[in-house]
C-alpha cells in the first residue's frame, strides 16, 4: 500500500533486524542519510540562530549591557562558521542525498559506505568547534574569515583548524558522491539534458567544492603551521605577506559563496514550474547560466579584498569580472519570471517562499552590483551595508530556499501533509521580520557603521533597535517552522498523495509517498512529459 | 551664520549639501564650520552616503546614487512584471497554463541590455577609481599606523619641507571608555562634544590637517590588520603590518570629521575611532609649530626631496617592526 506510514515500508523489507544504532548510525541508505543531514542542519541553524541572538541583544541599543566584546566576537565569528557550515551546506547535501537519486532514478548514491562517513564526520567537527565556546582562552573571535595575524591571537586556532578539516574531508567526500552519482547512475533515457535543474545545480556544485575545500584545508594549515611552527607565511616580520592568506581564503570563499546558492536556484527552479503548472522557461539558458555563474566565481575573489591597497589594474578586473556575474544571474532572475508569466499559478507555502526567493535574493543581487564598483566599496566595505548584503543573498537566498525545499518534498519524505495553515504563518513572519532584521542595515552601512561592532555612536542607535527586533522576531518565527515539521512527521493526519502537488514533474513524484526505504531498484522508463522541464527542443 | 543651526536636523538637508560646502569653504567663522563638520558625520536616521567633503568624496556618493537608481529601476521592471503575473496568471481565476518555455529573441534581449547597463556602470566607477589611486602630486604626508587599538599620526613632510618629531597616539576619549564598560551605568546620549554626541566617536589626540591640501596617507599597521575609514573623506583603506598603504585626500571645508577602524582588529575594534580635524592652511602651520616646539628648537630648513621623505616612512616601518 503506498500510503503506509514510514516504519512499515521498512518492514517490507529487509530490514526489520535494524534497531535504532543501526539504522541511523550505520545507515547506507540515501533517504535516512539525507534525513540525517536535514536533521542536523536544522540542529546547527538553531545553535547559529542562537549566537545571532546574542548578537543582536548587545546591539539593541548603545552601551554594553550583555556581553563583553570578545565574547562579542566569538559569537559573530561563530555564528559565521556554524551557519555556513553547519547549517546551509548539510541542509543543501541533505536535500541532494534524499532527491538526487529519485530525481535521477537511480538506486542509491554511487558510494553509500562513504556517505554514511560523510555525514558522521560532521558531528564530531562541530563538537570540536562548538567546545572551544567552554574551554579556557575562549572560542575562535577573529571572524570566520581567520585572517591573520589576528586569528592566530586566538588560544583556539588548534580546535578550529582541525575541525576545518574534519568539515573539508566530510564536504569533499560528500561531492565526490554526489557527482559519480549523477555521472554513473542516471537510469537509461535521464540523458543530461533531461536531468532536473536542481540536480544540474548540484553537479556543478560538487564540482566547486572539490575544487576549492582544498584551497581552504591548505589556508588554514599555513595558519596551524604559522602559529605552532614558526612558519611565517603571514607574517611580514617574517618575510610572509598577511595578504597573502587573503588571497588563497577568498579564492575558496567566492567559491563558497556560490556553493551557499546554486543549489539554492536549482530548488527554485523545481518549485517555481510546478505551482505556475508550466515548464521552466529557458531550461538550457538556466543551465548554462548556473555554469557561468560557477566558472566567473573564480576569478572573482579579490572584490573581498578591494580596500586591501590592490594595484589599479587589478581592481578594475576584479570590478569588471564581479559586473559579468549579474548578466547570468539576470537570465536566471527573468527566467523564473517569465516560467510564471502565462502559468496557472497557487501559493502554496513552498511557492511562497519561492517567490520571496526571487525578490529577495534578487535586492541581495542589486547590493551586490553596488558593491562591485570599487569607489562606492570603499565605503561600503566593512560596513552594515555588506552584512545586509550577504544577509539577503544567505538567508533571503539560501535559507529561504531550503525552507521552500522542506515544505515542498516533506510530504514526499513522510508520506503526510504538514499543515499549510501553519506554513503559511511561518512564511508570513519570515517574510516580514526578515526584512525589519536587515533592510535597516543597509542604511546604517550608508551612515558608516562597521561590521563587528558591540556597540556604536547613538547615531546608529534607532535602526539597530528596528533591526534587533526583526531579529528576535525572525528567530522567534522559526519555531513555528520547527514546530510545523515535528507535527508533519509524527501527528500530522493528513495523507500525501503521490504526486503531491498537481503541476509536480519529475521522476521522484512517480514514488509513492513516502517513498520505499530502496527506491528505484529497478531503473525507471523515462517519459519526457514526466520530466520537469517538459519537452526540450532544439 | 545661517548654516549654524542645521546641525540637528540631518537628512533633511542633504540636498543642499553643495551649497554649504560653497559656504563652508568660503567662511572662517567657527560655528559655520562646526556646522558643516557635523552634518557630514552619521546622523541618526541617515539614509544614504556621506556626500563628504573632499574633492573626491562625491565620486562614491555619485556612484552610489547612480548605482541605486539603475538597480531600482530594474526592480521595479522585474517585480513589477512579476507582481502582474501573479495577479493574472492565478489558478483561481481560471487561468490555463501555457505550454511554451523558450523565446530565444527575448532571451537575447535580456542578455544584452544588462550589458550595456553594466558597461556603463563600469565606465563611470573606472574613471572614479582612476582619480582616487593617483597618489602624486600630494604637498604632505601623513603616516598613520594602527595599532590594537589604538591609531599613531606621524606627520611626515609638508610642502615639500620634512617635519620632525611631530607625531602621537590618538585613542578613544576617557568619557566614551568609561561609558562604554560592560554595565557602566553611564548614558551614551550624555557623552557630547556640543550638540554633537560623539560616543565612541571621539579621541584625545585628533589628526590635524590643513583644508585644499593634497595630503597623502602612508597606511600601516604594527600588530593585526586594521582599517582607516572616516566617511566623509569617501574611502577607507586596510593597515596591514609589514605593507604601506598610499593613498591620499584633499578636504574642501574645516571641520571635525568622525570615523572608525573598520578591519576586526580583536576585543576592542570597535574602540578607536578617528577623528580627523581639518583648519585652515594658516591655522595648521601655527598648530605644527606648536607641536615642534617642546621637542626640538625649529625644523631643519633644508630643501627636502619627496624620497627623502618616503625614505623617512620606511626607516620608522623599521624602527617601529
Amino acid at each position: 500500500m503506498a500510503h503506509a506510514a514510514t516504519h512499515d515500508e521498512h518492514h517490507d523489507e529487509h530490514h526489520e533486524h535494524q534497531n535504532f544504532f543501526q539504522r541511523w548510525v550505520m545507515s547506507t541508505n540515501h533517504k535516512d542519510i539525507g534525513t540525517l543531514y536535514l536533521v542536523f542542519s536544522l540542529l546547527m541553524f538553531f545553535i547559529g540562530g542562537s549566537f545571532a541572538m546574542v548578537i543582536r541583544a548587545e546591539l539593541f541599543k548603545p552601551g554594553l549591557q550583555l556581553v563583553q566584546p570578545y565574547f562579542f566576537n566569538e559569537m559573530t565569528t561563530m555564528h559565521a562558521l556554524v551557519m555556513i557550515f553547519g547549517a546551509v551546506m548539510p541542509a543543501f547535501v541533505g536535500l541532494g542525498n534524499w532527491m538526487i537519486p529519485m530525481m535521477v532514478g537511480a538506486p542509491d548514491m554511487a558510494l553509500p559506505r562513504m556517505n554514511n562517513l560523510s555525514f558522521w564526520i560532521l558531528p564530531f567537527a562541530f563538537a570540536l568547534m562548538l567546545s572551544t565556546l567552554f574551554l579556557p582562552g575562549g572560542g575562535p573571535a577573529g571572524g570566520w574569515t581567520m585572517y591573520p595575524p589576528l586569528s592566530l591571537q586566538s588560544a583556539s586556532t588548534a580546535y578550529v583548524v582541525f575541525a576545518i578539516h574534519l568539515m573539508g574531508i566530510s564536504s569533499i567526500m560528500g561531492a565526490i558522491n554526489i557527482i559519480a552519482t549523477i555521472l554513473n547512475m542516471r537510469a537509461p533515457g535521464m540523458d543530461l539534458l533531461k536531468m532536473p535543474v536542481f540536480v544540474w545545480s548540484w553537479l556543478i556544485t560538487a564540482f566547486l567544492l572539490i575544487a576549492v575545500m582544498p584551497v581552504l584545508a591548505g589556508a588554514v594549515t599555513m595558519l596551524l603551521t604559522d602559529k605552532y611552527f614558526s612558519t611565517h607565511f603571514f607574517d611580514a616580520a617574517g618575510g610572509g605577506d598577511p595578504v597573502l592568506f587573503q588571497h588563497v581564503f577568498w579564492f575558496f570563499g567566492h567559491p563558497e559563496v556560490y556553493i551557499m546558492i546554486l543549489p539554492a536556484f536549482g530548488i527554485i527552479s523545481e518549485i517555481i514550474p510546478t505551482f505556475a503548472r508550466k515548464p521552466i522557461f529557458g531550461y538550457k539558458a538556466m543551465v548554462f547560466a548556473i555554469a557561468s555563474i560557477a566558472f566567473l566565481s573564480f576569478i572573482v575573489w579579490a572584490h573581498h579584498m578591494f580596500a586591501v591597497g590592490l594595484p589599479l589594474g587589478a581592481e578594475i578586473f576584479f570590478m569588471y569580472a564581479t559586473m559579468l556575474i549579474a548578466v547570468p544571474t539576470g537570465v536566471k532572475v527573468f527566467n523564473w519570471v517569465a516560467t510564471m508569466w502565462g502559468g496557472s499559478m497557487t501559493f502554496e507555502t513552498p511557492m511562497l517562499f519561492a517567490i520571496a526567493f526571487v525578490i529577495l535574493f534578487t535586492i541581495g543581487g542589486f547590493s551586490g552590483l553596488m558593491l562591485a564598483l570599487v569607489p562606492a566599496d570603499f565605503q561600503y566595505h566593512d560596513t552594515y551595508f555588506v552584512v545586509a548584503h550577504f544577509h539577503y543573498v544567505l538567508v533571503t537566498g539560501a535559507i529561504f530556499a531550503i525552507m521552500a525545499a522542506t515544505y515542498y518534498w516533506i510530504p514526499k519524505w513522510t508520506g503526510n501533509m504538514y499543515s499549510e495553515f501553519w506554513g503559511k504563518v511561518h512564511f508570513w513572519n519570515s517574510v516580514v521580520w526578515v526584512n525589519v532584521l536587515f533592510f535597516p542595515q543597509h542604511f546604517l552601512g550608508l551612515a558608516g557603521m562597521p561590521r563587528r561592532i558591540p556597540d556604536y555612536n547613538v547615531a546608529f542607535a534607532n535602526f539597530n533597535m528596528i533591526s534587533s527586533i526583526g531579529g528576535f522576531l525572525f528567530g522567534a518565527s522559526q519555531l513555528i517552522f520547527l514546530s510545523v515539521i515535528i507535527h508533519c512527521v509524527w501527528f500530522s493526519k493528513k495523507k500525501a498523495t503521490d504526486r503531491v502537488w498537481e503541476g509536480a514533474r519529475g521522476l521522484e513524484w512517480t514514488l509513492s509517498s513516502p517513498p520505499p526505504h530502496h527506491s528505484f531498484t529497478i531503473a525507471p522508463v523515462i517519459h519526457d512529459e514526466e520530466l520537469a522541464h517538459g519537452h526540450v527542443e532544439d | 551664520m545661517t548654516v549654524g543651526g542645521i546641525g540637528k536636523h540631518g537628512i533633511r538637508f542633504r540636498g543642499s549639501q553643495h551649497f554649504r560646502h560653497v559656504i563652508g569653504a568660503m567662511s572662517v567663522a567657527a560655528s559655520s564650520l562646526f556646522a558643516s563638520s557635523v552634518l557630514a558625520n552619521p546622523q541618526p536616521g541617515q539614509l544614504n552616503l556621506t556626500p563628504g567633503v573632499t574633492t573626491y568624496s562625491d565620486v562614491p556618493y555619485m556612484l552610489n546614487n547612480v548605482a541605486l537608481g539603475v538597480c531600482v529601476v530594474i526592480g521595479i521592471l522585474v517585480f513589477g512584471a512579476m507582481f502582474i503575473a501573479m495577479f493574472r496568471f492565478r489558478k483561481s481565476r481560471g487561468a490555463v497554463p501555457e505550454k511554451w518555455s523558450h523565446n530565444t529573441t527575448v532571451e537575447i534581449i535580456w542578455t544584452a541590455i544588462p550589458v550595456v547597463i553594466l558597461v556603463s556602470l563600469a565606465w563611470l566607477a573606472t574613471d572614479g577609481l582612476r582619480k582616487f589611486s593617483d597618489t602624486t602630486g600630494a604637498q604632505m604626508t601623513v603616516k598613520v599606523t594602527g595599532y590594537q587599538w589604538k591609531w599613531r599620526y606621524d606627520y611626515v613632510d609638508y610642502l615639500g619641507k620634512p617635519v620632525s618629531h611631530v607625531g602621537f597616539m590618538s585613542k578613544l576619549d576617557d568619557r566614551s571608555n568609561a561609558t562604554r564598560q560592560l554595565d557602566s551605568g553611564l548614558d551614551p546620549y550624555a557623552v557630547k562634544v556640543g550638540d554633537e554626541n560623539t560616543y565612541l566617536l571621539d579621541v584625545d589626540h585628533p589628526l590635524v590637517v590643513p583644508v585644499d591640501t593634497k595630503i597623502r596617507f602612508v597606511i600601516t599597521a604594527d600588530d593585526v590588520i586594521h582599517s582607516w575609514f572616516v566617511p566623509a573623506l569617501g574611502w577607507k583603506m586596510d593597515a596591514i603590518p609589514g605593507v604601506v598603504n598610499a593613498t591620499w585626500t584633499n578636504i574642501k571645508v574645516p571641520g571635525v570629521y568622525r570615523g572608525q577602524c573598520a578591519e576586526l582588529c580583536g576585543q576592542d575594534h570597535g574602540f578607536m575611532p578617528i577623528v580627523v580635524k581639518a583648519v585652515s592652511k594658516e591655522d595648521f602651520v601655527k598648530w605644527l609649530a606648536d607641536q615642534q616646539k617642546p621637542a626640538t628648537p625649529a625644523p631643519a630648513s633644508t630643501a627636502a626631496a619627496p624620497a627623502q621623505a618616503t625614505a623617512q616612512v620606511a626607516t620608522k616601518q623599521n624602527n617601529q617592526g
